[in-house]
């Protein structure tokens, strides 16, 4: 079964410390599928992600990545299985110190023999394809928030990813270069037949490039559906979302009371 | 992948099979600098390509670049399906001579 997929969580919990983040999340991402990750601040969207880089530690569940059940891979495996996933962090996580196209050179040098010709060629190749090109001598603090997140999806398609983690593509970006980024994301997938999970909380970018959507809310899957299925959903709190109502408070006023003041009763 | 090399009407045509990535683009790579070093017009036929990862397109970049020097032709035969998608990505199928046949590239000749 694990071959069928690229992506396979199966009933996830995690905490921090003893506030539950993710309960019971259950997901499948196909091969060359666009799955976007939704939710608000807050929703576990970004522990989520976390827990399918094998960055954080799962209490309950299993993950299986390419088929390799991350928690149980050895450091050898994961170290492989790096080789065939690629992130884009929302902060765009690059070297200030390097140069973009150094930055972009960088998993080539560190993962293969490649002659150098080669490295810097495949490099510039990457800054082309996110419209970067002839950008590579500039260092990162002298990019906007756009050519940085290009930058880093550069960056992340270096090794030829098989699957791509995307985090946040357009969180604080104007919105053409918010849909120019969307493109880039289909194009990927359909020139390259690329595996691509995106976290978003952009709602028009999710409708745009996503195959299926999961709505993620307090740590729980609301709904895992195509565009239409989210759209149509009848549930009241993916409605909200897509409404961007405001979420009803969910305490009482006497628990919201004693929420203020239980330190009165512990002193 | 494998690769074959023939020479045909002038030309030295490396015939690229299979999946052409980290693994083997080396091979590959050497391939073409040889034909271009014993100064040979160079053709890559990419028809048998099922993937090309972008050190392979690199490879094909250099060898243009090396062609170029050289003052010799190099082009692209047959280009896959898969390979041509990658090359489209990267904006490389307005910058390579690309070929359906050997019979087409010598059809040109006039």
């Amino acid at each position: 079964m694990s071959d069928d997929y690229a992506l396979e969580v199966d009933s996830v919990t995690a905490y921090y410390g003893s506030r539950r983040i993710l309960d019971d999340v259950s997901l499948r991402v196909g091969y060359g599928e666009i799955m976007v990750i939704m939710g608000g601040s807050g929703s576990g969207k970004s522990t989520l992600l976390r827990h399918m880089l094998a960055l954080n530690k799962l209490a309950a569940g299993s993950i299986r990545v390419l088929g390799l059940n991350i928690a149980r891979a050895t450091g050898e495996e994961l170290h492989k299985l790096r080789r065939d996933i690629g992130v884009a962090f929302q902060s765009g996580a690059l070297l200030s110190s390097l140069t973009v196209g150094e930055n972009v050179a960088l998993p080539l040098r560190e993962h293969t023999d490649l002659n150098d010709n080669i490295v810097q060629i495949s490099a510039k190749l990457k800054l082309e394809v996110v419209n970067l090109g002839g950008f590579d001598q500039l260092y990162p603090a002298q990019l906007s928030g756009g050519m940085i997140k290009r930058a880093a999806l550069a960056r992340a398609l270096a090794m030829d990813p098989k699957l791509l983690f995307f985090d946040e593509p357009s969180a604080g970006l104007d919105p053409v270069v918010s849909s120019e980024l969307d493109d880039l994301i289909l194009k990927l997938r359909n020139s390259l037949k690329m595996t691509i999970v995106v976290v978003t909380h952009e709602l028009e970018s999710a409708f745009k490039i996503a195959d299926r959507i999961t709505v993620l809310d307090h740590g729980r899957i609301l709904i895992s559906g195509t565009v239409d299925e989210v759209r149509n959903s009848t549930i009241a709190r993916v409605q909200d979302l897509l409404q961007r109502r405001s979420r009803p408070s969910e305490l009482s006023a006497d628990d919201y009371l004693e929420r203020l003041t239980a330190h009165v009763k512990r002193a | 992948m494998v690769y074959q090399v023939k020479k045909d009407s002038g030309f030295a045509i490396i015939h690229l099979v299979g999946d052409i990535d980290l693994s083997c683009s080396p091979e590959a790579r050497k391939a073409i600098l040889d034909s271009l070093g014993a100064g040979q017009p160079t053709l890559v036929d990419l028809s048998g390509v099922t993937y090309i990862d972008s050190s392979g397109v690199a490879n094909l970049v250099e060898g243009y670049q090396t062609a170029k020097k050289k003052s010799l032709e190099f082009g692209l035969l047959g280009v896959s399906e898969a390979a041509f998608s990658v090359l489209e990505l990267a904006r490389l199928d307005k910058v390579f001579p690309i070929h359906g046949s050997l019979k087409e590239r010598l059809a040109k000749n006039g």
